[in-house]
């Protein structure tokens, strides 16, 4: 059985069918995201003060996947528009160059990013405790300017017993009164060989760079790891069209394969969208 | 801006086709570079105090909106669409909108915002 107007156009719709299907799909995609961001407001206005961390991101790494992906966006628009010229050596080179953006880009996250979160550690200091360990949180001072309390103690975890944990400083709480630290960098301070002991019993809770740490990290790993899936399967996509499956449809029908790549292209356009806003709201602001 | 027209099997008529994509191909290298160029904008303001935390995303988020628009107008072919795909658009927003319209109901609604 032929699958009707997959080349020529609807007459009711003035369209064919894949467009109408893949912006009703990009529509349901935009209601799914709409309410992971409008649950990330919602955590934001309700974090407490101290609560939502700042500056715990790798921007410059951010910022080189964000560039990546515009990078496959130009690519993969290139790539359908050589298909239209029916310029096929061009399309195959600049899919492979979006294929290739995509894996860098899930590479980079589950490989870089993710594993550097699992690796760090952060203690939040009951709110009687705060005192005690005023030399790493630097509050006098941090009132006195009107910015909000630190009210937890991150680096890396060193060791622990039964009362205590031992926390290799990051620079923030090596030195909380240096006012350089009053702002996130831009390029991320390595953690300080300054040893903290946090006694367990001050200790409100205590986790590594987790879902479970904050509604910072849940709503981050939620949106990217959602994300991430969608760059996945995009990408798998791309690898179909790009073997020589695609080509012989090519072959038998350019239209056609134009007509499949302008539609995964406007999905990868829509991965796209999302990061220009996931990008901001976790890693700058 | 238009899609590119239907390829003609004509060779002279395919080749002021091939032409005409050209141009098109222009105008998405032009959009990658603006793209990259406001990627580097947005890190840029987002180290600059605009006075309060909520001006700073305020900032962020419209040229995030801008940088989605040129996405949405250009690489989407959205700047020029059948009617149809509008129609599905704008039932998208206004549900969209509602969603986070929620938001603003739960703001009146939940003691912890005010």
């Amino acid at each position: 059985m032929e699958i009707p107007y997959t080349i020529s156009t609807r007459p009711d719709t003035g369209l064919w069918n894949a467009k109408v299907g893949i912006w009703l799909f990009l529509a349901s995609e935009v209601m799914l995201f709409g309410g992971l961001f409008s649950a990330y407001i919602f955590l934001r206005i309700d974090a407490a003060p101290g609560m939502w961390p700042h500056g715990l991101l790798n921007v410059p790494v951010g910022t080189m996947n964000t560039a990546i992906l515009i990078l496959s966006s130009v690519t993969v628009v290139l790539a359908w528009a050589s298909l239209k010229m029916r310029r096929y050596r061009a399309y195959w080179w600049y899919m492979l160059a979006t294929i290739l953006c995509g894996v860098i880009f899930l590479t980079v996250k589950l490989a870089y990013e993710w594993p550097q979160k699992f690796e760090h550690f952060g203690a939040y200091i009951k709110p009687e405790a705060l005192g005690k360990y005023e030399k790493y949180l630097g509050n006098e001072r941090r009132t006195e300017k009107g910015l909000e309390p630190r009210i937890e103690i991150t680096g890396h975890l060193h060791s622990q017993n039964a009362k205590e944990y031992e926390v290799a400083l990051d620079p923030v709480n090596a030195e909380p009164d240096n006012p350089a630290m009053d702002r996130p960098h831009f390029f991320p301070l390595p953690v300080t060989d300054k040893i903290a002991t946090i006694e367990k019993e001050d200790v409100e809770r205590a986790t590594m760079f987790l879902p479970t740490h904050s509604a910072y990290f849940a709503s981050y790993f939620t949106i990217t790891g959602l994300h991430g899936m969608h760059v996945l399967g995009g990408v798998l996509v791309f690898i179909y069209m790009w073997l020589p499956v695609s080509k012989r449809l090519y072959q038998r029908n350019p239209e056609h394969l134009a007509n499949r790549v302008e539609v995964s292209g406007l999905f990868w356009h829509f991965v796209d969208l999302i990061w220009i806003f996931v990008f901001p709201l976790f890693y700058l602001l | 801006m238009n899609n590119p027209p239907d390829i003609s099997q004509d060779p002279k008529e395919y080749e002021e086709y091939a032409h005409g994509v050209q141009k098109h191909v222009r105008a998405y290298l032009m959009v990658g570079a603006l793209l990259l160029t406001f990627t580097a904008i947005t890190v840029a303001l987002s180290y600059v105090d605009f006075g309060t935390r909520k001006a700073n995303i305020g900032i962020a988020m419209l040229v995030a909106t801008l940088k989605a628009g040129a996405v949405a107008l250009v690489f989407m072919h959205l700047a020029a669409e059948k009617r149809l795909i509008y129609r599905i658009l704008i039932f998208t927003g206004f549900f969209v909108l509602g969603l986070f319209w929620l938001i603003l109901l739960a703001w009146y609604d939940y003691p912890i915002f005010k």
